[in-house]
């Protein structure tokens, strides 16, 4: 019966690093956890997210625009999508960390490779599904391509385009969290360097990377819906 | 009980045991900066015989338990409607944590090794099958189904023989993308204490030397190629009725 | 719409793909094999006998994670299989405080400690009260063991020490010779170090209290990119072990400075395991292990290093090679 009460032990002492500083697992040593340094990671991890997931949508969401208003590239857009998904983010966070460098730079961009993928695919897709009914009626009102692509392509793609940046965000949140392979300090350094901070440690940053995670989907799936204007809202996800 | 003579250097090794090494001759896998060492990787490629095997378990194993809890969780769904967003809702949840948090948050409860390895990654797949599956049956025709009940076929034999059926392309696309992206993240799984190749990617010191990191990523990437193109087959295979839709 | 031709090329390819994995997969998934306890009949006198009662015992052999302290494990284990005992290893294990732990659990049987890490790191003395004399490390660390039903086993010849080592530009630079020499220099110097750097005395928190040194910054890495960071340009100083095969082989790149104030204390490595353990185990244990030891100077274990963090050999395949050389084991 015990044995089943562990898993309680071991949340407990997690959310007390969460929130009061600890002596270190290593004697002689600085204290470790408690509030101030919890929330000093997950700001740098949502600064890497940020950045990269910006660095992402702007080389990615004009050009995957662009290929689907002309219709060209979905073989290309295909593979990369699949390529993008088999790209383990360990190897590459390694590969950075040892051929380019380490730091805020590298790996961000590290980072905004593993979000072009998604957010480009998505893009083409979804600027494929629109009634070509609606781009006729534009063109026939006059607007000129890069019009059309905002004012009418765009709107009633943002369904799709947004699913694009959530799952960019899933693999960029989630390749930030083994960033401090690369020196770059987030959660993921709790988990990572448990011999620091123990397994209290190790577990709180499980539970504040989690935390992260949803928190973010859940923002971007709120922005989702408020940017599908009503018309458009789809019953089944 | 300090013997002195137990510190003093017994020089028992053979002298050729000794390697003379300077900068200049230093072997390509000793010099930090260099990408890919060809002849290292020729000599050593053994080296990735076990991890290679125990990957290919991680991913079958995840990906089995994944498909047959996403599938039956479909079929509920697919009868009672109400469960179909909550469904959604917990499956999105257990995508969107990252894997390597979700090793950890496991710990505690089924401990270190490639039992938690499975776990996590199998959660990972739910989201993928079961939508793929919702959106598989969503969208075979009323008139199939219509027809059917019209020669008299009760609710299970519509499912099983017209409603599935119809829905295999969007099952069998679900489980690729859940495959290929199994293959990529159970790398993590070195983490866990449960093998893979993630073990030369990060274990002993390879995260710091590029030609074992390479080699094993394009194993990765050839696992995922076979496994893609491998259902890819199977999807026109059993369904040579129509062509199936990329992505 | 795919036409046959199209199918059957997709076919190929993904057998081919398919094929290319399981070549890999078959190639080497039967390189794992353990050692037969096999019986040498006087090849030598050094040479470990297996001793059949010692079948009776398992064991698991444990070890920090980089690549000496992997080393270390192996050689203590392959020596143990070809005494006859039933050997599993768990290197890797992480730092000292997981270890220490994962011997007290009864996870490991043992592992190999450095004398000066275990007085520091368990036992809280200061860089400066770790005795010089290896003997007399070693009798401190095992009073203070006994204390807690563990046992340190007597000390290797060669010892290891952190070091603080940069390139022989930056040196020639700022006229560094010892660590001393940084005063008033290294605000302007960005440090390198493992993550448990940050909290040791034996590393940048004895640099900055005993030394009293400030620095630009302090970026964890790594271990095994101690020497990139340098080579790159990235890190003016980084924190280097004495035993690096880096020192010797590359001693146009890089140099250490001398540690005047005596903060990072030398430890030669003992093996530390349980009081229970070790006598259930039977005299063979701690003979096998003090035997397999002997030969364990500087040279060699520089040189095992380098086997390893040099030219990627296994520390399996270093340690199988340092026993056979040695003709512990046939």
């Amino acid at each position: 019966m015990t044995a089943a009460l562990v898993p309680f032990a071991s949340f407990s002492g997690a959310i007390e690093f969460i929130f009061s500083e600890q002596t270190s697992n290593v004697t002689g040593g600085a204290k470790v956890g408690g509030f101030e340094q919890a929330v000093e990671l997950t700001l740098k991890q949502l600064e890497v997210t940020v950045l990269a997931l910006a660095l992402a949508l702007i080389v990615a969401l004009p050009l995957g625009l662009y290929l689907g208003h002309r219709g060209k590239g979905e073989v290309v857009l295909v593979g990369l999508a699949n390529a993008g998904r088999a790209l383990p983010e360990l190897a590459l966070i390694a590969l950075v960390a040892a051929l380019i460098g380490i730091g805020l730079v590298p790996v961000t961009l590290a980072l905004a490779v593993l979000g072009i993928p998604p957010i480009v695919s998505n893009a083409y897709v979804g600027v494929r599904q629109v009634d070509p009914a609606a781009v006729d009626a534009a063109r026939g009102m006059g607007m000129g391509e890069m019009e059309i692509i905002r004012k009418v392509e765009l709107p009633l793609a943002i369904s799709t385009v947004m699913g694009g940046v959530r799952s960019a965000t899933i693999a960029i949140v989630a390749t930030a969290t083994i960033a401090p392979l690369a020196g770059v300090l987030t959660l993921g350094d709790y988990i990572i360097n448990a011999s620091i901070y123990g397994e209290d440690g190790r577990l709180a940053g499980a539970i504040l990377v989690a935390l992260l995670a949803l928190s973010l989907e859940g923002l971007l799936a709120l922005l989702q819906r408020r940017l599908t204007s009503d018309g458009l809202k789809v019953k089944t996800a | 009980m300090g013997s002195p003579l137990l510190l003093a250097a017994s020089g028992q090794v053979g002298g050729d045991f000794f390697k003379e090494r300077t900068s200049d001759t230093l072997p390509c896998q000793a010099k930090p900066n260099e990408p890919f060492c060809f002849d290292w990787a020729k000599e050593n490629i053994d080296r990735f015989g076990t991890p290679t095997v125990q990957h290919l378990e991680l991913v079958v194993i995840s990906v089995l338990i994944g498909f047959a809890i996403a599938f039956a969780l479909a079929l509920f769904a697919h009868r009672s409607t109400w469960l179909q967003a909550p469904l959604l809702a917990v499956t999105g949840i257990l995508y969107t944590i990252p894997s390597i948090a979700f090793f950890f948050l496991l710990l505690p409860v089924t401990g270190i090794g490639k039992d938690t390895a499975i776990v996590a990654l199998a959660a990972y797949t739910l989201q993928i099958i079961y939508r793929n599956t919702m959106l598989g049956l969503h969208n075979v025709p009323d008139s199939a189904k219509e027809a059917a009940r019209g020669m008299g076929y009760t609710d299970r034999q519509i499912l099983w023989r017209v409603e599935l059926p119809l829905a295999i392309p969007e099952i069998v696309a679900g489980l690729r993308v859940a495959i290929v992206s199994t293959v990529a993240i159970a790398t993590l799984a070195v983490f866990i204490g449960g093998g893979g190749l993630g073990t030369q990617i990060y274990g002993g010191g390879n995260l710091t030397f590029p030609t074992s990191v390479f080699i094993a990523l394009a194993i990765v990437v050839l696992m995922a190629m076979a496994f893609h193109l491998g259902l890819l087959l199977a999807q026109r295979y059993l369904t040579p009725w129509r062509n199936a839709r990329a992505i | 719409m795919r036409t046959d031709q199209t199918r059957m090329r997709v076919l190929l390819a993904a057998l081919a793909a398919l094929a290319m994995t399981l070549g890999v997969a078959a190639c080497g998934s039967s390189d794992d094999s353990t050692t037969s306890g096999s019986t040498e009949s006087g090849s030598g006198a050094g040479t470990i006998q297996s001793n059949p009662d010692n079948g009776k015992v398992s064991l698991t052999i444990g070890s920090k994670n980089f690549p000496e302290q992997e080393i270390l494990g192996e050689i203590y284990a392959q020596a143990l299989t070809a005494a006859g005992y039933k050997v599993k290893s768990a290197l890797n294990l992480g730092s000292e405080t997981v270890a220490l732990k994962a011997v007290k659990s009864g996870q490991i049987s043992g592992y190999p400690e450095y004398a000066s890490t275990a007085l520091t790191s368990f036992f809280g003395l200061e860089p400066e009260e770790v005795p010089a004399n290896a003997d007399e490390a070693w009798e401190k660390a095992n009073q203070e063991f006994e204390k807690e039903g563990l046992q340190a086993f007597e000390p290797t010849p060669f010892a290891s020490a952190n070091a603080v080592g940069t390139t022989k530009e930056t040196a020639e630079k700022y006229e560094l010779e010892t660590v001393s020499d940084l005063e008033g220099v290294s605000e302007k110097l960005s440090l390198y170090g493992s993550p448990e750097c940050r909290q040791r005395i034996d590393c940048l928190a004895g640099l900055e209290k005993l030394y009293g040194l400030k620095f630009k910054s302090f970026t964890p890495v790594d271990i095994g990119l101690r020497y990139t960071v340098l080579e790159k340009g990235q890190a003016d100083l980084s924190i280097l072990f004495t035993t690096d095969p880096q020192l010797s082989a590359e001693s146009d790149k890089f140099v250490i400075l001398e540690d005047d104030k005596e903060v990072f204390p030398a430890g030669n490595i003992i093996f530390v395991t349980e009081k229970s353990v070790a006598e259930e185990a039977g005299p063979d244990y701690e003979e096998t292990i003090l035997k397999v030891q002997e030969g364990l100077d500087l040279k060699v274990m520089q040189e095992l290093d380098a086997r390893v963090e040099l030219e990627k050999e296994t520390p399996k395949a270093a340690a199988k090679a340092y026993l056979e050389s040695a003709g512990y084991i046939g």
